[in-house]
């Protein structure tokens, strides 16, 4: 991040903001005095073992849970004052897992992130739909708007609560393991679609990874989660190295450059 | 998802089938009433047998609409409450409180003013006991008020066999009624009807948060639902709608499971059109089977319970054979 960006990130209040934020799972420390702030544009990843607190941080983050102590800013506010509909106009949360209980069509199941966008009589127009169809086609559902979800698989089923989320339309995207049920091809797609939002409509981007070759190579800071209460926080370059990383995950790794780019391989 | 031209014609079929309840209600019975003659009585005109229409055959047309209604709108908001679809009316345990106080009240030979009131504060008795064990600690998990909900319902089901088995005879017909669910003595059918009114009235501003509910808890938080209080304010009116409809007609099983599953499999899971066309499918439902129910044995009447119950079983086992595919 130059100077400048970060001068410009000064004045306007940041997109999400951490203060002294501590989180526990129990009595088992996810973080202790956290503190980060997230400008437009900008992209940090969380990286820890499984059973770290990533996603329990990731949702205290959204506020879905209430920090132990601290407070989480959106642009200056704190979800209390916001209220339910302001903040989901400007944080969207990609949830872990996705259960449904009941029927419902893909592109019902889209729509559903026009919500806090309509009022409480609206019902879903015609541009809400096409946002909706526009959000499908990104994630490579178009033509499946009429397949009922309990059909998908989960590959399918991730890529369409991608898509809800991209009809949500926020400023500021909180992914908890994005990539999970993906393949390959389709692991690069969302996260060059999700770099494509940072870079073209400025959003801000906080992301649960399991790779850090890929967070290293679609992030500028990553948050490294050690399950004891310790967090570390910097820009990938420096932060993400053999030793660090081989501690974070509990098992000796080894850094390998292939066209430019890092990748971290078990040793 | 329904337009709102098409939610409109959906309502529209769905109320003419409500008044073909109502004409064959009011038409059919022991002494036939040729459909001229009940819509004369309706209107005020002096026809023969017009008495028997309006005083005898209306109030319980009105009671078995509404109790359908009643329940049917039960059914869909704890359907969409516990995120699950077998989830009916009775399953949190107001049907089993409700036949714990009116089972006493027969017990202590009260008239039918004393049964109401007792199954009415049974009923909220056991909602209260319900949501305060399943509310506990704050923590609210669909799975934790399932299980006190089916536990208090076992427990009500244990003091209603107690009652049943220390019964005198005279007593025990009076009793298996009510358990049954039985529409012959049913008081002011308009107080029904206007709580039936209210609580549609009250739970369709939320419908597209309902929507929402039904795709789990976080998800709704997260898309900008007020999930805490959507939960006690549809817990709430779930509750009370299903005392009021069991305090008038006892347990009538079945409606507030099948009929939320049949309208959902026509038109989809949009509560906006599911919860109106959910009223109007299980009063029509009821008022036509409580027509049979005091027909088709006549002068013998049987528990309209008995008949939804004929109704829904084969019904319900369709639905799930076709949901396994």
């Amino acid at each position: 991040m130059s100077a400048a960006q970060a001068n410009a990130g000064l004045r306007v209040a940041p997109l999400i903001e951490a203060r002294d934020l501590d989180v526990a799972i129990g009595s088992h420390a996810v973080c202790r005095d956290l503190n980060f702030s997230l400008a437009s544009g900008e992209r940090l990843a969380i990286l820890g073992r499984n059973g770290a607190g990533k996603s329990t941080l990731l949702s205290v983050l959204a506020g879905l849970r209430p920090p132990d102590a601290g407070e989480v800013l959106l642009g200056g506010s704190d979800y209390a004052a916001l209220g339910p509909r302001e903040s989901a106009k400007r944080r969207g949360w990609l949830p872990q897992r996705h259960s449904d209980a009941f029927a419902s069509t893909v592109l019902e199941t889209a729509l559903i992130g026009r919500h806090p966008h309509l009022g409480r009589w609206d019902w879903e127009s015609k541009k809400d739909a096409e946002i909706a169809r526009g959000a499908l086609a990104a994630v490579g559902l178009a033509g499946m708007e009429a397949r009922d979800v309990q059909t998908l698989s989960g590959g399918e089923r991730q890529r369409l609560a991608i898509a809800t989320l991209l009809t949500q339309a926020t400023p500021l995207y909180l992914l908890d393991e994005p990539l999970a049920h993906l393949d390959l091809n389709h692991q690069i797609a969302v996260l060059d679609l999700f770099a494509g939002a940072a870079r073209d409509c400025h959003a801000g981007l906080i992301m649960v990874l399991h790779e850090p070759g890929l967070a290293d190579r679609y992030c500028d800071r990553a948050l490294l989660v050690y399950g004891d209460g310790r967090c570390e926080l910097g820009t990938c370059r420096e932060l993400l190295t053999a030793d660090r990383l081989g501690e974070l995950y509990g098992h000796p790794l080894r850094e390998v450059e292939a066209d430019g780019r890092r990748w971290f391989i078990p040793a | 998802m329904p337009t709102r031209r098409r939610a409109a014609l959906v309502l529209a079929v769905l109320a003419l089938l409500g008044a073909a309840s109502f004409a064959a209600a009011l038409a059919v019975g022991s002494i036939p009433v040729p459909l001229a003659d009940v819509v004369a009585a309706l209107s005020g005109a002096p026809v023969d047998h017009a008495a028997i229409v309006l005083d005898l055959r209306l109030p319980r047309a009105l009671a078995g609409f509404a109790c359908g209604g009643l329940l049917a709108l039960a059914g869909a908001l704890m359907q969409v409450l516990l995120r699950n679809p077998l989830a009916d009316p009775y399953v949190l345990g107001i049907s089993g409180g409700a036949g714990v106080g009116a089972m006493l009240a027969i017990l202590l030979g009260l008239a039918t003013a004393g049964i109401n009131g007792f199954a009415f504060i049974g009923a909220l008795a056991a909602m209260l006991v319900v949501f305060g064990l399943a509310h506990g600690d704050g923590a609210w998990t669909q799975t934790r008020l399932l299980l006190t909900g089916v536990i208090v319902a076992a427990g009500c089901g244990a003091l209603v066999a107690l009652m049943l088995s220390i019964a005198p005879e005279h007593k025990l017909r009076g009793m298996l009624f009510w358990l049954m669910g039985d529409l012959s003595q049913t008081g002011a059918p308009w107080i029904a009807l206007g709580i039936l009114g209210a609580a549609l009235l009250a739970a369709m501003p939320f419908a597209r948060e309902l929507n929402l509910l039904a795709r789990g808890h976080d998800t709704a938080q997260a898309l900008g639902v007020d999930v805490r209080r959507l939960r006690y304010a549809v817990y709430a009116i779930a509750s009370l709608v299903t005392a009021v409809a069991v305090t008038s007609a006892g347990s009538i099983g079945f409606v507030g499971l099948i009929v939320p599953h049949l309208v959902r499999l026509a038109i989809g899971n949009d509560q906006r059109l599911l919860l109106p066309a959910s009223v109007l499918a299980g009063g029509a439902l009821l008022t036509f089977a409580d027509m049979l129910a005091r027909t088709v044995v006549a002068p013998q009447q049987l528990p309209v319970g008995v008949l939804t119950a004929l109704i829904g079983v084969p019904v319900f086992l369709f639905l799930l054979a076709r949901h396994r595919q």
